[in-house]
């Protein structure tokens, strides 16, 4: 990190998806934290991922365990391979299938702000 | 040189009224008394966890509960894999002389001691508290995401998942304990109520009350001559957002190194104890530890070949799909059937052969693999 503040991401509220780089090695990583998982250097860089992607697996939740979340049923948990390169979970559209370009923005689930991938083009 | 001496299994279902503790003391009395041994000989004591009644020492709870004071005792927590991880730990404590007969126990009371949604939901927290559980995944979800993947790799339908559902509960029709009891089809499962696709209810394990236990020793105590033979783990990751490609999981990883371990080879197995939380979690597995081709397990469920009478029986107790799913006590049942399966005390379950065996337990969304070869000796 460097002393950089912190860029804000849809985990705090904010309309955006941030991953860290390695400036040592190059490694990517989108679960924050201080340092480099690959290689152990606290040397990295913060940015904010365009939002395209590709998605590589999906599964449309019909069953939620609480009485927040099944006011949203049914929801389609995705993950997508950003085209920065790293992976991420958030929602989608019910109809999306594995290889779909999509692009991301956000929608409010449980009142919270979070990543959704719709269709590109 | 590690024996397994005694094992010992609850019914699985309902046990209303019973508390984590009453269930794990009747599995480990039963598993003691198999052994030939008194509690006082007991002087190691591995337990898992229970998520209706957490506590920071449950190993030494149970232990005054049970009225056992070892000069060896915690808790172990690996999710699913915790069973085999808890055995493989007391095989090289016994093998190293620390303890003479470990007493590996697991029992929770899940289904009657909180509401399904509680048990959905404490399980969900395996995901990651910032990056996924807010997005309100369930552990069927993690898994349904997996299948999607393996489905579209490797060209496996939801009608091949089925199957092992299916599997599963012809098995545990001709066992008293299992929570299920009546026969389902392939349609059964494809028109059950979908949780989260392509799973559907019928592709989940239930949530179950039961306790299951076992005794590890350095030598055997009576003529059931059970050998761990060799037995290693894996883990490449904790959550399904950092999992590596299918073709680079743990149990690729594990099931190598437990076989340089113990010098088995695949062929030289006759019976299979794979974890099976969903059906997707048993295809995937028995093509990954090599009991089946790439996309082809379920063309095996489909000719015979996991089936009592088959050349690989698998999990003929019912597995977690339907005899049950109590938590670490979950796995542990499919020791304990192959403990009697390896005895010849299967009564009518019993294989013809099960002189060597192949036991595989998955924790978190395949994150944590164990593989362990237990051999018979005369």
């Amino acid at each position: 990190m460097s002393g950089e503040p912190v860029m804000a991401d849809w985990t705090k509220g904010e309309p955006a998806i941030v991953y860290q780089s390695c400036k040592a090695c190059g490694g990517l990583q989108y679960f924050r934290r201080g340092f480099c998982a690959v290689c152990g250097s606290a040397d990295l860089g913060e940015h904010r991922a365009g939002g395209e992607g590709t998605v590589y697996a999906t599964s449309l939740v019909l069953r939620a365990a609480t009485p927040e979340t099944r006011a949203h049923v049914p929801y389609n948990i995705v993950l997508v391979d950003t085209a920065e390169g790293f992976r991420m979970m958030a929602h989608g559209d019910n109809d999306l299938a594995i290889g779909d370009k999509v692009i991301a923005h956000f929608e409010r689930f449980t009142g919270r702000l979070v990543p959704y991938f719709a269709k590109s083009k | 040189m590690s024996f397994i001496t005694g094992v010992g299994l609850t019914s699985y279902g309902k046990h209303e009224g019973s508390s984590s503790l009453d269930l794990m003391s009747r599995a480990a009395e039963l598993a003691i008394a198999d052994a030939g041994l008194k509690r006082a000989e007991i002087d190691g004591i591995l337990c898992g966890y229970s998520t209706v009644s957490p506590h920071i020492m449950l190993a030494t709870v149970f232990a005054e509960h049970f009225g056992i004071r070892p000069s060896y005792a915690h808790a172990v927590q690996v999710g699913g894999a915790t069973g085999l991880a808890m055995t493989m730990l007391a095989h090289h404590l016994v093998d190293a002389g620390v303890a003479k007969h470990v007493l590996v126990v697991g029992g929770e009371n899940r289904l009657t001691g909180q509401s399904r949604d509680a048990s959905i939901l404490a399980l969900a927290q395996v995901g990651h508290p910032d990056y996924e559980v807010p997005l309100g995944p369930t552990i069927p979800a993690y898994y349904g995401l997996v299948a999607s993947r393996y489905m579209h790799e490797y060209g496996v339908t939801e009608g091949d998942l089925a199957e092992f559902a299916v599997l599963m509960r012809r098995h545990a029709l001709s066992h008293p304990g299992a929570q299920f009891h009546d026969a389902i089809t392939v349609a059964d499962v494809m028109n059950s109520k979908p949780v989260a696709l392509p799973l559907k209810l019928l592709d989940c394990c239930p949530v179950s009350d039961g306790g299951a236990a076992f005794v590890v020793s350095r030598e055997p105590t009576g003529d059931a001559r059970v050998r761990v033979s060799g037995c290693a783990q894996a883990h490449t990751h904790q959550h399904v957002t950092a999992a590596p490609r299918l073709s680079e999981l743990g149990a690729e990883i594990a099931i190598a190194k437990a076989k340089a371990a113990s010098g088995v080879a695949i062929s030289d197995v006759r019976y299979a104890a794979v974890y099976d939380s969903f059906t997707i979690t048993l295809a995937m597995l028995l093509e990954d530890l090599g009991l089946a081709k790439r996309g082809e397990a379920a063309a095996r469920v489909r000719a015979g070949h996991f089936n009592q009478d088959g050349a690989m029986p698998l999990n003929t107790h019912g597995g977690l799909l339907s005899y049950g799913h109590c938590g670490v006590g979950g796995a542990m049942a499919h020791l304990v059937e192959t403990h009697l399966q390896m005895t010849g005390r299967a009564g009518k379950r019993q294989v013809r052969d099960a002189s060597i065996a192949l036991l595989h337990g998955d924790g978190g969304v395949l994150s944590s693999h164990v593989s362990m070869f237990l051999e018979r000796v005369r």
